[in-house]
């Protein structure tokens, strides 16, 4: 009887993920949608611990250390995601979805140790549920540590010699070795083994990508822990975990390509050439032997003023100075002067897809002003002035106009095509992904150099004056 | 070859399951506004916490005075909660952001 109310309980959590994730899809309901999922989680959860098997008092330790990991795992979660700041939100997310790996890992290596491998040497469908549980989970853990710790800045991008050669010969061993351990060879040495490679190979995977590229690879973890909890599922014959599992593991493989479109690249690309190292030196237009024009606060305020139409294009720089409030009040105080104001929101600016919208929609700018890259392209002919704040690499034209860029097929905002381009920027260092960018030579270019924040600061007092 | 189809066999309905699941992800996500790829991202990395259920299940097939087991799985419940908790706390405080705009404009 109650086993069926455990099942119960698992169909609605199935529900609930099914239901959130569809919500979270859209603005208006996404925020419910992700307590709905929540709540489904919460009932699986208790469901589980006073259901899956009648109170046992010689397990009494049992019951106390699970509510005494939940209790530790919730405070520890909650407090850092409530201290996080919003640029922060990327390796955030890349260290939970670490979290889940590992918990997928761990659970493979348990199983195991009760496992009694199976009597002849037959297929052993556990056996191989769990290998791809540990191996996946694994590679997921390491892989999305090390994201975490790049974006954090605390791990530097380094590319071993012949890095591409070295990961699929270690995928090869991953896969020789779970084949070996499938044909009923080799002991735990093995299995305990592959748990070793496979870390490593999450570290070297993740290794040498870099700059614009990180979202993708954190979509892409995001959507390997999926598919580690579904081998979870697989192993118990839980429903709950299978659907959470696949749902994140398919959803999560197409959010992945959604990203990569949005960069035009292809996913192997993305995995297998090199972005954003220092490679990418060679490109055209050595900083010496050209000069950037500057331009002061005033004449700035007096431009912007007497504009018919600005363009604002907001990337990580706007995050890292925390700018986004003031910018806001820039906007406003031009908006009022019958200047019409719009942002340029490029799919990839900042450090992850929605990045930007997430930031400013925190400093209250309307829904309608934030404009994507496809809507906005064409208006950029007719505008005056362009503004971009902290962003370069999405407004580098060598995407454009230079085959031999790293970046060149990837779209841009083309703001090249404004009458007036504005750069806020604090130095002449290159973007991201490592490149230098021609757009602050050009003619119409000016530099207003400076920490975004005390820039726009200084700019919106000056434009009250004008 | 006779234990996979037996296996196969015998797990028919978690792979019609499995099949269907796949699909819905799919169907689910395609569609999304660009806006939405980061809260989305971390809205599904706090669902696939549900490998915390799992975690749970050890604990409570472990054997008392297995330290080993209850050790690791202990390890495992900790993370995976850090998972779902921190996953969800960090979608809502995304979205939260999202939410106030319409009051305003």
């Amino acid at each position: 009887m109650s086993l069926n109310i455990l099942e119960i309980t698992y169909l609605i959590a199935s529900l609930t993920f099914v239901i959130g994730l569809k919500m979270l899809s859209h603005p208006e309901s996404a925020r419910k949608g992700n307590l709905i999922a929540a709540v489904g989680m919460l009932i699986a959860v208790i469901a589980t611990i006073t259901i899956y098997q009648p109170f046992d008092s010689s397990k009494a330790i049992n019951y106390g250390l699970i509510a005494l990991g939940l209790v530790v795992g919730t405070v520890i979660g909650t407090m850092m995601a409530k201290k996080v700041k919003m640029t922060a939100m990327p390796q955030m997310v890349s260290f939970f979805n670490g979290m889940g790996g590992a918990c997928a890992a761990l659970i493979a290596v348990i199983e195991y140790q009760n496992h009694t491998i199976g009597v002849g040497s037959g297929f052993d469908g556990e056996l191989l549920v769990m290998l791809l549980g540990l191996i996946i989970g694994s590679v997921s853990f390491s892989g999305s540590m090390i994201a975490y710790g790049k974006l954090e800045g605390k791990i530097k991008d380094r590319v071993l010699p012949m890095n591409q050669l070295i990961n699929m010969l270690m995928l090869a061993i991953i896969l020789g070795l779970t084949v070996y351990k499938m044909l009923g060879y080799g002991d735990s040495m093995v299995f305990y083994g592959l748990l070793v490679i496979a870390l490593i190979y999450g570290i070297l995977f993740v290794m040498p990508i870099g700059g614009a590229d990180m979202p993708v690879v954190i979509s892409l973890l995001n959507s390997f822990t999926g598919v580690a909890a579904a081998f979870g599922g697989f192993l118990y014959g839980n429903k709950a975990m299978l659907t959470g599992g696949i749902l994140v593991g398919s959803a999560g493989t197409i959010l992945t390509i959604l990203m990569c479109n949005a960069m035009n690249r292809s996913l192997t690309n993305v995995l297998l050439g090199a972005f954003g190292g220092n490679k990418a030196g060679g490109a055209k237009g050595e900083a010496g032997d050209q000069t950037v024009r500057e331009i002061s606060i005033s004449d700035t305020a007096v431009l912007l003023s007497y504009s018919q139409n600005v363009v604002i294009v907001p990337g990580y720089g706007l995050a890292v100075a925390q700018a986004q409030h003031i910018c806001h009040e820039l906007e406003k105080l031009l908006e009022e002067k019958g200047v019409n104001v719009n942002y340029a929101i490029h799919p990839v600016a900042g450090r992850m897809p929605g990045h930007m919208n997430v930031l400013l929609a925190e400093a209250d700018v309307p829904y309608e002003r934030l404009q994507e890259m496809e809507e906005i392209n064409p208006k950029m002919g007719n505008t005056d002035v362009v503004v971009v704040i902290g962003a370069n690499d999405v407004v580098n034209p060598a995407a454009k106009n230079d085959p031999t860029s790293p970046i060149h097929g990837m779209p841009i905002l083309e703001v090249d095509q404004a009458k007036n381009v504005i750069i806020l920027k604090r130095g002449m260092s290159a973007g991201y992904a490592g490149i230098e960018n021609e757009l602050f030579f050009y003619p119409k270019t000016r530099m207003l150099f400076g920490d975004a924040k005390d820039s726009l600061q200084k700019l919106t007092s000056e434009v009250k004056e004008v | 070859m006779e234990q996979l189809l037996n296996y196969i066999g015998e797990n028919m309905e978690m792979i019609y399951f499995l099949i269907l699941a796949i699909l819905l992800g799919v169907e689910v996500i395609s569609n999304v506004p660009a806006i939405l790829h980061t809260p989305l991202m971390s809205g599904a990395n706090a669902i696939h916490g549900v490998v915390v259920v799992g975690a749970i299940i050890v604990m409570l097939h472990a054997s008392p005075d297995n330290y080993a087991s209850l050790i690791v799985g202990f390890l495992a419940v900790v993370m995976g909660t850090l998972n779902v908790v921190g996953g969800f706390v960090v979608t809502d405080r995304m979205l939260e952001m999202f939410k106030k705009k319409p009051k305003k404009s």
